[in-house]
């Protein structure tokens, strides 16, 4: 198999009972790269996650995770990978530095290693005030760094995290990204999971996942390119619920969003323009305060694929 | 505007963390009133405290006039309350769930409440499935579903909509709209700064204290700079370049986009343009746009951590 390639999936299916949550699913992820793995909520995300990571057995399929297979070779997995669950399983009874050494404990480093590892993890992880606080009281942001910093104690060369950002504030957010970066930078793989599609622009390569099938696979950009083939105008209002209750009973408009107080529309037909629809909203009355084209977001391309699906069952 | 909470120099202690300091608020009938702020800000601690979890250790609230610490059954029978790890119970289903609720509040007859919450959710088609079975979405909705069931006049929910996909969040959005339409207050906690953007007003917390509160729309009058956004590659790069500009105050990364924010009193638009031309970086798209409430969240605490 290639050098190249740190983590590599095939025809991977985890069925429970009648029902398959991951059907088929085949991919690679390049060494050194962010792998945004996306889709919406039962998608079949963690179910993926935690077969590649050795703790649920394929139904059928194999991967091999850092030259490893997932299903002949678990434990050498175990031991290559750091994971971060979507509950960021910190053990709440524990203070931040006892989960450290804890979890030091389990990779098995030893005792000036584990020193090493934990000062770094407390430096990293801007926990040095927050030690002998209990995990279970720490607040959002605190607990997600502290987690993540248990997933790299070991200095794995591939991390899996699952929705590490789920319910941080956006410095925290900002914060966590550039940390992640700086990991890439020394030749660490990192396959991560998000909700918040704007982080997803920070991923070299994404995988959309739709009831447990990979419905489309590419770079930011092309997905953009791909997905989105027509125009998108971004409307800012004081209303924006107004706008969309109109643009839903227009035959022009083909996909609606709105994010905050902006609104973006893709009109189907090529002609349309800025003018047109602000002729369209002065006719009908209704508040806008600014109209601009703009290149779509890969928010924009998430609600185009779930549409396209829906539509399509 | 009739008032429906007041707060007046309210405090909660742990061990030496002030989590509530001292803080005051209102917040007015059928608003929907947003909380923001960072990650242990104190934002849950006031809500659980708000909801007659938590003991203030000082200071004072009611709740549509009635008093926070003697009246606190009378208040609970008027509260919904959607808490961060709100549980469902797994192995009940979507129907036994809510039954469960209504029994908790003493809600005796809910049968045609529930199927008006369930259609309301769009979950109607589901009632006899496991609550374990259901999509995260769905599971947001069925909890939402839950604190409603005793008809309350105001929720309390904090951080409904962390880990629900982008589609269902803006579904559970539509639902909170029409909840505020039927004449329910809603008070709201989120880390998603365009879901504070919808809200009637938005209350910036710190430390445990309010340090602004006002209108989405005010807040962003206030604010006094410009914004240009630069749809650019190598992003990074960019970045970096930028921030050895000083007249430009402060530089994020959205994605694929920088906002730069700057005072035009100190840099024109032109020659931040010209800056960015100069360079051999690929540029796709400049334009100026309005502050978002994303942009003065992230300058506000720029400020406060710099202090
Ligand atoms: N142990 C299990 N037994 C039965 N069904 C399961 C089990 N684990 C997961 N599932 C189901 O598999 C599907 C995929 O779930 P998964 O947790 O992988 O989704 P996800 O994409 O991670 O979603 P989210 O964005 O909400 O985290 C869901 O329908 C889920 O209910
Ligand atoms: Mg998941």
């Amino acid at each position: 198999m290639n050098n190249d390639i740190s983590i590599y999936v095939e025809g991977l299916t985890k069925r429970f009972g009648d029902f398959t949550a991951v059907r088929d699913v085949s991919f690679e992820v390049k060494k050194g790269e962010i792998f945004g793995f996306l889709g919406a909520n039962g998608a079949g995300k963690s179910t993926t996650i935690r077969m590649l990571i050795g703790i649920l057995e394929p139904t059928s399929g194999y991967a091999i995770v850092g030259g490893y297979n997932i299903i002949e070779n678990v434990e050498m997995v175990k031991q290559s990978i750091g994971y971060m669950s979507q509950r960021f399983s910190l053990y709440e009874d524990l203070t931040a530095k006892e989960n450290l050494n804890f979890y030091g404990g389990i990779y098995g480093l030893d005792e000036k290693e584990l020193k090493n590892r934990v000062s770094w993890a407390v430096e990293a992880a801007d926990l040095s005030d927050k030690e002998d606080v209990l995990a279970g009281e720490l607040a959002g942001g605190w607990k997600q760094r502290l987690a993540l910093s248990c997933a790299l104690l070991h200095k794995p060369k591939i991390v899996f995290l699952d929705e590490p950002t789920s319910g941080v504030d956006p410095i925290s957010r900002r914060n966590f990204w550039n940390l992640i970066q700086s990991i890439t930078d020394e030749g660490v793989t990192v396959f991560v999971t998000t909700h918040y599609l704007e982080e997803a622009e920070y991923c070299n390569s994404l995988a959309f996942i739709h009831n447990g099938e990979i419905i489309t696979k590419g770079t930011p950009s092309a997905l953009k390119k791909n997905v989105i083939k027509r125009k998108v105008f971004e409307i800012e209002s004081q209303e924006p619920d107004k706008l969309i209750d109109c643009f839903k009973a227009e035959e022009f408009v083909d996909d609606i969003s709105i994010l905050g107080l902006k609104v973006h529309i893709i009109p189907n037909r090529e002609d349309i323009n800025k003018d047109y629809i602000s002729g369209f909203l002065k006719n009908k009355s209704l508040e806008f305060k600014k109209i601009d084209e703009i290149e779509p977001s890969l928010e924009d391309v998430f609600i185009e694929l779930i549409k396209l699906k829906r539509e399509n069952v | 505007m009739e008032k429906v909470i007041e707060i007046r120099n309210l405090s909660k202690n742990f061990k030496d963390i002030n989590a509530v300091n001292e803080l005051d608020m209102e917040v007015f009938k059928d608003e929907m009133f947003c909380l923001v702020g960072p990650d242990g800000a104190g934002k849950t601690t006031l809500v659980r405290v708000l909801c007659g979890i938590l003991k203030p250790d000082s200071g004072c609230f009611s709740i549509f006039g009635l008093d926070g610490r003697k009246d606190r059954n009378k208040i609970k029978r008027r509260i919904g309350y959607l808490s961060q790890k709100f549980s469902l119970y797994g192995d009940l289903t979507i129907d036994e769930n809510i039954s469960f609720f209504a029994k908790v509040h003493n809600v005796k007859e809910f049968k045609d409440e529930k199927d008006v919450l369930l259609e309301k959710m769009g979950i109607e088609k589901f009632g006899n499935r496991l609550a374990e079975r259901l999509s995260g979405g769905m599971k947001k909705k069925l909890a939402l579903a839950c604190t409603l069931i005793h008809s309350p006049d105001i929720l309390f929910l904090d951080e409904p909509t962390t880990g629900v996909d982008p589609v269902s969040r803006r579904e559970f959005w539509e639902i909170l709209a029409d909840l505020k339409r039927e004449g329910i207050t809603i008070l709201i906690t989120t880390p998603y700064m365009d879901e504070a953007e919808r809200c009637d007003r938005v209350a910036f917390m710190y430390n445990g204290s309010i340090l602004s509160c006002d209108y989405p729309h005010i807040i962003k009058e206030k604010f006094d700079k410009r914004i240009m956004e630069v749809v650019c590659s190598p992003i990074r790069e960019v970045y970096k370049y930028m921030e050895t500009i000083e007249k430009i105050e402060s530089i994020h990364i959205f994605g694929d986009r920088l906002h730069l924010v700057f005072d035009e009193v100190k840099i024109s638009v032109q020659e931040i343009k010209e800056e960015l031309i100069k360079r051999d970086f690929n540029i796709y798209n400049i334009r100026l746009i309005s502050p978002s409430l994303e942009n003065i969240f992230i300058m506000k605490m720029e400020k406060r951590t710099g202090e």
